[in-house]
């Protein structure tokens, strides 16, 4: 469940932004449109807890995560959110397996290998699990950051332009593919991007 | 996965800068390391060798050259005194007891030197096997002599004149071997002692009335014209080393020299080099917490989104700023350690490469004082070195920096 009651926020007196409330109940999909310099990734980093709005509410899986302090807030996100960033961030020195296995540590879970190659396994990246990340392919690279995105079992996964770089085919794929996880954790996937050729994957869209 | 474990991957991914930073740290910590302790050992044996010798007696020249040669058996002597001009010291009611010494032969390599037994009591040496020397050419041994020159009781063997190998041979006399010291980590395992009257044979080539003895016994006994190298003085008082040393000096054909005094002047000498060494390796130090420094952030800087993504997925400040601050202790740390570990392999190299002179006081595995201290200063420099990338890592804007990249 994601609930947005009248979200601002400002970067300074020139770039302001105000978003339209959302509330998305759980098991839902959304995708955000707009185009650049609308404010984006400004709202999907409030929805992360990344960015502290100036005012308005947030509530995700019935916290409001607004009225967290920031180590709660670390910890919420450790627990509750997965990411797809507009580019796929690894941590350079380890292995994609141990990546994983760090953000098992990071969220306080119990490192679970097993869980990790399942879902290598699910992604069809189970082989590439030992190499290090920068050796990995583009579309490697995208399902491998989805692994990171889901290894949590989030409540959330904030998925910022993950298609943009993609022909027509992989872009169906990869959505297709972000809303299979989603549904496999129970989480609810919010997707924002400019690109139109997702609009009809997702039941909600939200334009900005 | 823990903190460790990351620290340890992101310190392998760069290991050039990494090693750069160890390399620098050991070579800075094993040579000051290295210095204090050639220069503990070096003053704890000189004090070693001076113990009970409040002031050497010999012929004229330079007071640390008496020194040197008289007490340490590292440099020529400066010429002979004659002994009943020397006997007349013993008298004076300064001195508490006075040692007797002639040399000026050697045995490959190891000084011969003739006294009475009083010198072996001066450094508690007892023996390991045989008896003491009491015949004329009769010889007791040092340990090391013995050791090395593979000699036994009842061996023989010929002194050759002068102080380095090759001299000419004394063949006509012949030692033998009656008994070898212990170890002692003295001056005395490097010498091969006889009584007064072989060494006056040797070079006399003439029959000695047999006395022995020093005059000690026999005090009234008119000496002929003979001599020693030097006479080792004990003082009855501490006033004697204020009366007596100027007197030898002033009224006299010897000169005196005080060990202890002689040795703070070499010691003081020989504190430039020391000085010179130790700057050294405070610049390098230096320059190694700033190479820290450096790899640390440098890697920051491209380590920023992979932070972010860190803080996203759960991590605190507080955990980036341990991985970063865990990172420059690690390394300063090891290159600590391998520093030491340089600094004794260093010295027992050199303890086997120069046998002479020099033996390794302290176990080589201790942990002295001024090492902890440098521990402490190093982990400072580690932790100097890490606060700025820390601060970095702290301060991080997540948001913008996963805008960014």
């Amino acid at each position: 469940m994601v609930q947005t009651t009248g979200l601002a926020y400002a970067y300074n007196a020139h770039t302001a932004f105000r978003f339209p409330d959302i509330d998305l109940p759980d098991f839902e999909n959304l995708i955000i449109l707009g185009e650049s310099g609308i404010g984006k990734t400004t709202l999907l980093h409030l929805l992360a807890g990344l960015l502290t709005p100036e005012s308005g509410q947030i509530i995700i899986n019935n916290k409001e995560i607004t009225r967290l302090n920031p180590r709660e807030l670390d910890h919420f996100r450790g627990n509750n959110v997965g990411f797809i960033f507009q580019r796929s961030y690894f941590v350079r020195s380890l292995s994609l397996i141990e990546n994983l296995l760090l953000l098992q540590y990071l969220a306080g879970i119990k490192a679970d290998r097993k869980k990790i190659n399942q879902v290598l396994d699910s992604l069809g990246i189970k082989d590439k699990g030992h190499r290090k990340t920068y050796q990995l392919s583009q579309g490697e690279q995208q399902r491998a950051s989805i692994a990171l995105a889901v290894i949590n079992d989030p409540k959330v996964i904030l998925a910022d332009e993950p298609t943009s770089s993609l022909d027509d085919k992989n872009c169906h794929a990869v959505a297709t593919l972000l809303k299979s996880r989603a549904k496999e954790t129970g989480a609810n996937l919010v997707v924002i991007t400019h690109d139109q050729r997702l609009k009809s994957e997702f039941k909600n869209y939200l334009q900005l | 996965m823990n903190l460790f474990k990351l620290t340890w991957k992101n310190l392998l991914a760069r290991p050039l800068s990494t090693l750069l930073s160890l390399i620098l740290i050991m070579l800075g910590v094993g040579l000051i390391t290295f210095v204090l302790q050639m220069k503990q050992d070096f003053e704890s044996q000189m004090d070693k060798n001076i113990k009970g010798i409040d002031m050497v007696v010999g012929a004229k020249g330079s007071p640390l050259q008496l020194i040197l040669s008289a007490v340490f058996h590292i440099d020529a002597p400066t010429g002979n005194i004659k002994l009943a001009e020397a006997e007349k010291l013993r008298k004076n009611r300064f001195v508490k007891s006075a040692i007797p010494l002639s040399y000026g032969d050697s045995y490959n390599g190891y000084r011969i030197v003739g006294t009475d037994t009083t010198y072996d009591r001066l450094y508690n040496a007892g023996l390991k096997t045989g008896d003491l020397r009491k015949a004329n050419f009769e010889a007791n041994l040092g340990s090391e002599v013995a050791e090395n020159l593979k000699l036994r009781i009842g061996d023989k063997f010929s002194g050759a004149h002068g102080l380095v190998e090759g001299g000419e041979a004394h063949d006509d006399t012949q030692y033998i071997v009656v008994g070898i010291f212990e170890t002692t980590n003295t001056v005395l395992d490097q010498l091969i002692l006889t009584n007064l009257q072989s060494v006056w044979e040797v070079h006399n080539h003439k029959k000695v009335d047999s006395h022995e003895e020093t005059s000690e016994d026999h005090p009234d006994h008119k000496l002929p014209d003979l001599e020693i190298t030097a006479l080792l003085i004990k003082f009855r008082s501490p006033m004697g080393v204020v009366q007596l040393p100027r007197w030898v000096n002033t009224q006299t054909n010897m000169q005196a020299a005080v060990p202890s005094y002689e040795l703070k002047r070499l010691i003081n000498l020989m504190g430039v080099g020391i000085d010179t060494i130790n700057s050294v390796a405070v610049v390098i130090m230096i320059v190694a917490g700033i190479s820290v420094f450096i790899s640390l952030f440098n890697s920051l800087k491209e380590r920023q989104p992979e932070l972010a993504l860190m803080r996203s997925y759960g991590a605190s400040r507080n955990q980036l700023a341990v991985t970063i601050l865990l990172e420059g202790l690690f390394i300063t740390l090891s290159g600590y350690l391998l520093g030491l570990l340089l600094s004794k392999a260093g010295l027992a190299v050199i303890v086997r490469f120069f046998p002479q002179g020099l033996t390794l006081q302290s176990p080589p595995l201790s942990f002295t004082m001024p090492e902890f201290y440098l521990l402490v200063i190093m982990l400072s420099i580690g932790l100097l070195a890490s606060l700025i990338p820390v601060l970095q890592a702290i301060r991080l804007n997540i948001s913008r920096t996963l805008s960014k990249f």
